[in-house]
């Protein structure tokens, strides 16, 4: 299975009936794929909509209807648009079961930085900081390594998105979650050992006796 | 309400003017009153937007003419030449959270003296600005945002002014409708009064001073 939907399909194991999601740009947005309708989540885009649906057919698409990254989507019964007051309202008022967003690092205290590279990628925050701090639950969805490099390191080098500590990072090696003690390792990618994720993971693991494998549903 | 013509609004906006311009991702932005202020070679412009869309769209025009001199927005991760034109020192651009940013141009608008948010806590976001504790917690002070001139789009407008919206095409439009000194509206359509029945208009016409008129 290819690295991105292994950590989509792990990440739909999250999700439970009647959540509101709000699934970020690029990996995260695969998710959907994998949350089956009858679960009845309502996923958000930020740019205003609650219940955001599939792709459209070519040549049906609504200009005025598309997700955080301006790609054309459609909308399920029950959707309601919104403006950018009421969709941060319910992001930062805690109204947001989960939120799932890309990482550039997260760190041993679960802290995440994913906006920027000074001097040389500067995107900008768009809609993260607000989301890793009101939403109740704060899933990291990233693969483990760039470039060779760890993206689990001891201390975030990149600036930071928020204060609050993530609530778990889905890599395509680990399910790791982020405590008061450090990042406890709890699920291996199918496949892959504990020494594995060791020697492919800068920051210190707390690893319990048990590391089951991934659920992938 | 007399409508104008985008030319003709154009013309209003003087050289180094702030603008409030609804949109996301330039879904929802006023594409013709862009494409006039390019017409008349407008320059030093100050653009407060939620992003600067991509190259060839919606604000990405306004950046690619070299019309802009500053931008308040919070993401540009989409136009590679807004990131360019920022680290060569040509465009001034503050990076401003999303969900802060619409709080503080919402601030300007209703006549509030800020917005105490937690987002940004912590982070580069903070620097330079009060934290103010309140029943225990820790928040930024952020200042409001008014501006010279609000451009909006809008799916409808009636003759007097009223505005409704098709679905993402809200996003900030009705929040800058509030905030800027002379607010100029684009609709797709203008309809007679009473087409919009009063629970669907989203800004009231009294708000808006100019209606874009069709080409």
């Amino acid at each position: 299975m290819e690295a991105k939907e292994l950590i989509a399909r792990r990440v739909a194991q999250e999700i439970a009936p009647g959540m509101l999601v709000n699934l970020g740009i690029g990996l995260p947005s695969l998710v959907a794929n994998f949350v089956p309708a009858e679960r009845g989540v309502f996923f958000q885009a930020e740019n205003g909509v609650i219940g955001l649906g599939a792709r459209p057919p070519e040549g049906m698409q609504d200009p005025h209807l598309t997700d955080a990254g301006g790609g054309f989507v459609t909308a399920v019964p029950g959707a309601a648009s919104i403006d950018s007051a009421m969709s941060f309202g319910l992001i930062r008022g805690g109204h947001l079961d989960m939120t799932v967003l890309g990482g550039l690092e997260v760190d041993e205290a679960g802290m995440l930085a994913n906006w920027k590279v000074p001097g040389k990628m500067v995107p900008g925050m768009g809609g993260a900081m607000d989301l890793v701090t009101g939403a109740a639950r704060v899933v990291v969805a990233m693969q483990h390594s760039a470039r060779g490099g760890s993206k689990i390191v001891p201390k975030c080098s990149l600036p930071l998105t928020s204060l609050r500590r993530v609530s778990l990072v889905v890599t395509d090696l680990a399910v790791i979650e982020p405590s008061d003690a450090g990042l406890v390792l709890r699920e291996r990618a199918p496949g892959v050992s504990v020494a594995a994720i060791r020697a492919a993971t800068a920051a210190r693991l707390i690893v319990p006796e048990e590391v089951p494998e991934m659920r992938l549903g | 309400m007399k409508g104008l013509k985008a030319e003709a609004a154009a013309e209003l906006i003087p050289d180094g003017a702030s603008l409030l311009i609804g949109g996301f991702m330039a879904v929802g932005t006023p594409e013709r009153l862009i494409d006039a202020l390019i017409a008349r070679r407008a320059e030093g412009l100050t653009v407060i937007a939620n992003d600067t869309a991509m190259p060839g769209k919606g604000i990405g025009k306004l950046i690619s003419a070299g019309a802009v001199r500053r931008a308040v927005v919070s993401h540009i991760g989409l136009n590679p030449e807004t990131q360019a034109k920022m680290l060569a020192g040509e465009l001034a651009v503050e990076l401003v959270p999303q969900g802060t940013l619409v709080e503080r141009i919402r601030a300007g608008g209703v006549g509030l003296g800020g917005v105490l948010t937690p987002t940004g806590l912590g982070t580069e976001v903070e620097d330079g600005k009060p934290v103010i504790e309140v029943e225990g917690r820790r928040y930024l002070l952020e200042t409001p945002i008014r501006a010279d001139f609000a451009l909006l789009a809008a799916w409808q407008a009636d003759y007097v002014g009223n505005l409704c919206y098709s679905l993402t095409a809200h996003n900030f439009n009705p929040v800058m409708a509030l905030s800027g000194k002379t607010v100029i509206a684009e609709p797709e359509a203008i309809v007679p009064v009473g087409v919009i029945p009063p629970d669907a208009v989203k800004t009231p016409g009294v708000l808006v001073d100019h209606l874009i008129l069709r080409e």
